[in-house]
């Protein structure tokens, strides 16, 4: 027996090609590695040493260029929420669309099929395109209408606000969560929407109860992918409510707010002192990159949560 | 042709324990199913007595278990579907225009092949279809939960544990908490859709002791592979072949006696 065997597992003779490749996948991996290794460290080598209570707790003046008066205390309450607005946006809209999508849109329909594709390219627009959007439809359309009704004109929801930033980010990070719901919604077990249905449960009691509670942590996957992206666009804030500098903390949603992202680029750009600069440059982008890390966090701890409750109980 | 696949159902009632005579529960008029183009039931007449057990035999994709499926309108779920002729419940047509399909899968319960326990607590999954129709006070929920579990004979082994998932239930605990959640609201009549085909022997064999006693209370229809099974528990068997109803006829007569050569066929297992 172990003389058949060890026949036909003798060792192989040396093979150039497939240790050629091996070797290669190998290789363009640690490079991938070692480029975000240098980025992460050469930020929090360099933007450490900066960043203090004081740095994270301030509101700066008008000359924020310098080390040791400034702050980003504006710039992380306007970039944190408006990804919290956007979220209560995209969610609700993203997975009613999905919804609509997987359970009740007719799959072979021409209207259903336009849909899809709309999706899709929607997530293809680059990001400045959606800041055009944003101010054209929400400023310029929604905002000034508001105005005529609201405000005898007065320019108060006709100018960049957090509201139009944040809703120009729920739609640009749409197609994530509609993505990511369908997936999750395709996923649940047919058995389980018959099961529900021959017990003379309606469709909309049978997505209620059973469908949408399983495929809760599948949406929040979707947030948690929207906020990522968000958290870091600047473009499409650019036109619709980020601004150069406030002297206060956005109070409304009417409000301009200042913003992580867009604040680098300023840093980088508009100082009078380079070398000055460089440390709070620094600091901002590692704030930034905690920022963003924080968010995923928690809503990663949230899924983890409704995970453990769904697998105990349900 | 079609006159003579109509059932003969006045069967001297002696040779039943449990059949009664009199006007039957379901009757099934000249229907034909079409997915599409492709006619999957062809000019089918049935008539089904309460409180028996029916099954349905046949080699697969002869169309028992979408006839089974048109008894609670299951197949309204699927895209494509149009039926020709008429099944009566109780003298109703449940494919009329004004029929409440909620009520009709109220009245009518089905358990699936696979067993398809919601992920929720074992008491959870029995209280669904009670809380689905109204039932919102503990007491009743409990009590009924409780007889539910007692008469799919599941209670002594979960009693301990109602508030754990069902899915750590084993396979043959899950099909009898999917009855137990089937008879939970009370229907009249349960389909059945080769419920013990997933399950091991000992598994099975409790299926069917456990549907030899709900046949008490329920009219059961059962859609199975198992010819021993359909002999050992169906009062009444209906043989099936590529869309049609060859025969149809007291079960110890189908698998003795059968009327029709393909019949004796298929149950001496020379085809299938």
């Amino acid at each position: 027996m172990s003389k058949v065997q060890s026949r036909h597992f003798r060792a192989e003779k040396f093979d150039f090609w497939s240790f050629f490749f091996s070797g290669l996948t190998g290789l363009a991996t640690l490079f991938i590695l070692g480029i975000l290794a240098t980025i992460l460290l050469n930020i929090i080598v360099n933007g450490w040493s900066a960043i203090s209570w004081h740095f994270v707790s301030t509101i700066p003046k008008k000359d924020f260029f310098d080390a040791n008066t400034t702050g980003v205390l504006p710039m992380i309450v306007g970039t944190s929420f408006r990804v919290i607005v956007m979220t209560i946006f995209v969610i609700p809209v993203g997975v009613i669309t999905a919804i609509y999508l997987t359970e009740y849109a007719p799959n072979t329909s021409i209207i259903t099929r336009i849909i899809r594709a709309a999706v899709n390219n929607l997530a293809g627009v680059p990001s400045i395109v959606f800041g055009l959007f944003g101010l054209g439809f929400f400023i310029n359309f929604a905002g000034k209408n508001l105005d005529l009704l609201l405000h005898n004109a007065n320019a108060v929801w006709g100018q960049p606000a957090l509201i139009w930033a944040s809703l120009t980010l729920a739609v640009m990070t749409l197609p994530v969560v509609i993505v990511a719901t369908e997936e999750s919604l395709k996923a649940i077990p047919p058995g389980l929407r018959e099961a529900s249905l021959a017990l003379g449960a309606t469709k909309l009691e049978t997505i209620l109860r059973i469908v949408l509670p399983q495929a809760l942590p599948g949406i929040m996957t979707g947030g948690i992918l929207a906020v990522s992206r968000a958290a870091g666009e600047v473009a499409p804030i650019l036109f619709t409510g980020v601004a150069y500098y406030m002297a206060s903390l956005p109070a409304h949603l009417s409000d301009q707010f200042m913003d992580l992202g867009y604040h680098v680029f300023v840093l980088s750009t508009q100082s009078p002192n380079i070398e000055q600069t460089r440390p709070i440059l620094y600091a901002t982008v590692l704030v930034l990159l905690l920022l963003t890390f924080a968010l995923n966090f928690v809503a990663i701890l949230i899924r983890a949560r409704v995970r453990k409750k769904l697998r105990a109980l349900g | 042709m079609a006159e003579t696949l109509i059932p003969k159902i006045a069967t001297p009632a002696t040779t039943l324990t449990a059949a009664k005579t009199g006007t039957p529960l379901i009757e099934i008029e000249n229907l034909s199913l079409y997915y599409g183009a492709a006619k999957a039931l062809k000019d089918i007449s049935l008539k089904l007595e309460e409180k028996v057990v029916t099954a349905f035999i046949g080699p697969s994709g002869c169309g028992k278990s979408t006839l089974l499926r048109c008894l609670n309108r299951m197949n309204d779920l699927i895209d494509n579907v149009r039926i020709d002729g008429a099944i009566k419940i109780g003298s109703h047509d449940i494919y009329a225009a004004n029929v409440d399909v909620i009520e009709l899968r109220k009245r009518v319960g089905m358990v699936f092949q696979k067993s398809n326990p919601f992920p929720k607590s074992i008491y959870e999954n029995v209280a669904y279809g009670l809380r689905l129709h109204g039932f919102q006070s503990k007491s009743e929920l409990d009590g009924t939960v409780e007889q539910s579990l007692r008469n799919a004979a599941l209670w002594d082994e979960v009693k301990d544990r109602l508030h754990s998932s069902a899915l750590g239930l084993s396979g043959g605990q899950q099909q009898r908490l999917c009855i137990a959640r089937a008879i939970a609201i009370k229907p009249e009549i349960i389909l059945m859709d080769e419920p013990a085909s997933a399950l091991d022997p000992i598994a099975t064999t409790r299926i069917e002791e456990l549907i030899l006693e709900l046949k008490k209370d329920f009219t059961i229809v059962i859609v199975t592979h198992n010819m021993q099974q359909a002999a050992r528990i169906s009062n009444y068997t209906a043989f099936f072949y590529i869309g049609e109803l060859v025969e149809f006829d007291v079960t110890a007569k189908i698998f003795t006696n059968p009327a029709k050569k393909q019949t004796e066929d298929y149950v001496t297992g020379r085809f299938g």
